[in-house]
């Protein structure tokens, strides 16, 4: 049982963190009340800005410096998922248009741009399997902590992570912080909650819904970039990062919009992502289909039961989904 | 009052009505600039000649008759999406479940076709299967309609997890059905008795799901145009306060609205499995229940106006696939095409649905709004 825990437990951690991460930014996009459908593609071009800049620094031909090499890639990845913020925000903010459909376009755009610059690095290197690795990137990007293997069953639980796995945690619980505890943070509800009341409070909206939004596609993208070059120990190939977006957003459902709630239920879902590895159901490969399907399902009695319970605290943001025009009635 | 002191520099108000023209105008404009910075893009990504990039797509989507038809079945597949998503947008019912739904059709047509092969007649077996995709489809749609109506649960992210529980379910019986045992696939169901197989009108394969996407088209037209239905859920959509105070049942139009969204999505489910690709994967809906979510928005919620707006993506998605055998390009290409039109036509409805007003010309313009 013991060693179950010990090879399940970090496993599943490894696999939430890029949900954390996506749940993080989903949840500042949904609290300005911005429902962003594009966090998946956002994802996508995290990722794949990560790997182009560490691809370029891998390939300059200097001596490699593990600092920049791990600092490089977490810029470009930045850079590339602001732009795709700046985007949204563009179009839904200031151009009014639609949440859904600018969301459900990013996507579209962001998997693609992620699909074919993948492809054609993959293509610049000529390798055979359909894949870029950047081991020594991802070497960097996964040292331990250096006293992780003196520390026993503990250190192999707690301790035996990379540093964006903490990184990540601490970012949830800034995000909490500030949301919960902070001025900025009861404005930026209070935009998501009520624009008309907060505009007439004098918070200008436009402001807190765009830094909201960029900062909140910065996290997220951080989310992609820490699956390719953590995760998968740098190795990028086409559609490999699949659904994990549209789980990062159930998880902000699942979290009731809390990411500090969001750590320990991004560590749930990631374990109920490989459950199936781990059930011995012999032959019987259809079950695994099933178990893949349980994330979506606790979401969904979640969302009922919120909806059920109906305690105001519990909602999400009222008005999600809605663009702000003050001069409409 | 002085109001010179403080006026801003752009003021942006609520336009009332644009004439069509003009609104057309802007829309062309959007694509047109949006086609300009896909060519700018084009040549510094791949250094290839824009035109040559597009002459391509033209190709791949018109090229051959075959083409054609491939580009049409595609297009009537969508369109049916479009259309049964329309009724629940207008009702501001942001059903994000079109693909789930269709899954779900897809998934009872595959059953009825495996499991009765040899026990019924073919033409028993289409009946059996169109009743139950409608009904699998009807209840895809029912549940979140229910959640919503009851409880008011927020049906975006309903329905957006449904698609994820239809895909997965349909996952799990692909392995159980799969055929040779172990390939992963269903292959093509009833290959030799072709029971449960539509037949091909006038000898073309797809002809079928083309007519019955332009009924349903048109039906969907007259249905929100002129019915008491119609009428009643574009009420609700506006206001569901007024619709309350003139005495309309909210929960029950969601209800009944979204069952009729969940209709037509298993008859699209039905249509692609037993009348064109005779198998079931996972991706036999191909990302459509999106897709037809910015076709149905493109187009105003207007059934005949999403002919065209369908025609554009399916334009783009078939076009971008054929550049990557034609040119060597990454076929994910088109997807980056597609999301820099979408950007722009997005971005040009502001245009159509807001005038803008500078400093300058204050003293002609109504100071309030």
């Amino acid at each position: 049982m013991l060693s179950f825990i010990v090879t399940f437990i970090p496993r599943a951690i490894v696999q939430s963190v890029p949900l954390l991460l996506g749940c993080i930014g989903e949840t500042l996009n949904e609290k300005s009340g911005s429902l962003n459908l594009g966090i998946p593609g956002i994802m996508y071009v995290g990722a794949i800005s990560g790997v182009i800049g560490s691809f370029l620094y891998e390939n300059s031909g200097g001596t490699f410096n593990p600092a920049l090499g791990v600092l490089i890639p977490i810029l470009t990845c930045m850079f590339g998922s602001l732009i795709m913020g700046l985007i949204f925000c563009l179009l839904t903010v200031t151009l009014r248009a639609n949440q859904n459909v600018t969301g459900l376009a990013m996507t579209t755009f962001g998997v693609g741009f992620g699909n074919f610059f993948g492809g054609s690095i993959i293509k610049l290197t000529g390798s055979e399997v359909p894949s870029i690795t950047l081991s020594i990137t991802s070497k960097a990007f996964k040292t331990p902590l250096p006293f992780a293997g003196k520390a026993g069953v503990i250190g192999e639980l707690l301790l035996s992570y990379s540093f964006m796995t903490y990184v990540a945690i601490i970012i949830a619980i800034v995000t909490s912080y500030v949301l919960n505890k902070t001025r900025t943070g009861l404005e930026l509800r209070a935009v998501g909650e009520n624009p008309a009341t907060a505009d007439a409070a004098g918070i200008n909206i436009n402001r807190y819904k765009y830094f909201a939004i960029c900062i909140g596609c910065m996290i997220a993208g951080l989310g992609g970039l820490f699956y390719v070059l953590d995760y998968a120990n740098g190795v990028w190939s086409n559609d490999a990062f699949g659904d994990r977006g549209w789980l990062a957003i159930a998880l902000v459902i699942f979290s009731i919009w809390r990411p500090n709630w969001a750590i320990w239920e991004s560590i749930l879902f990631g374990g109920l992502y490989i459950l199936y590895l781990y059930i011995p159901t012999g032959t019987n490969f259809a079950m695994k289909e099933i178990y893949k399907m349980l994330p979506y399902i606790v979401t969904i009695i979640v969302l009922i039961a919120i909806s059920l319970r109906n305690k105001h605290e519990n909602q999400p943001p009222e008005a999600l989904g809605l663009p702000y025009f003050r001069e409409d009635r | 009052m002085d109001n010179k002191v403080k006026e801003p520099l752009i003021h942006i108000t609520k336009r009332k009505m644009i004439p069509k023209k003009q609104e057309w105008a802007i829309r062309l404009g959007g694509i047109l600039a949006a086609l300009i910075v896909c060519a700018i893009i084009t040549t510094i990504t791949t250094h290839l000649n824009p035109i040559a990039v597009y002459g391509a797509m033209w190709e791949g989507s018109f090229g051959s008759e075959r083409k054609i038809w491939a580009m049409l079945k595609e297009l009537a597949a969508l369109l049916l999406i479009s259309v049964a998503l329309t009724p629940a947008f207008k009702m501001k019912f942001w059903n994000l479940g079109g693909g789930g739904q269709v899954m779900a059709g897809v998934l009872a047509t595959a059953a009825c076709m495996i499991t009765l092969a040899d026990k019924m007649p073919s033409g028993a077996i289409m009946l059996i299967s169109f009743v139950s995709a409608l009904f699998a489809g009807a209840l895809g749609a029912f549940i979140p309609a229910f959640c919503k109506a009851k409880w008011n649960t927020n049906e975006t992210l309903f329905t957006l997890m449904m698609n994820y529980v239809a895909t997965q379910i349909v996952a799990y019986f692909i392995i159980i059905w799969e055929k040779p045992k172990g390939s992963g696939k269903i292959g093509i169901i009833n290959q030799q008795t072709q029971a449960g197989w539509l037949p091909e009108i006038g000898g073309k394969q797809y002809m079928l799901i083309v007519i019955v996407s332009l009924i349903m088209t048109v039906f969907m037209y007259i249905y929100l145009r002129y019915s008491k239905h119609g009428y009643e859920l574009t009420v609700v959509g506006e206001s569901q306060n007024t619709a309350r105070y003139v005495g309309i049942n909210v929960g029950k139009v969601i209800v009944r609205t979204l069952i009729l969204c969940g209709l037509i999505c298993g008859l699209t489910g039905w249509l692609l499995v037993a009348g064109t690709d005779h198998t079931m994967t996972t991706t036999i809906e191909g990302g459509k229940g999106f897709l037809g979510v910015m076709v149905a928005w493109l187009a105003h919620f207007n059934p005949l106006g999403m002919i065209l707006s369908g025609l554009l993506m399916v334009f783009m998605a078939k076009g971008g696939s054929e550049i990557s055998t034609a040119l060597g390009l990454n076929s994910s290409y088109g997807d980056i095409l597609t999301g820099i039109i979408l950007f722009f036509v997005i971005g040009s409805e502001f245009f159509i649905n807001y005038q803008i007003h500078f400093r300058k010309s204050h003293g002609k313009e109504a100071t309030d709004a």
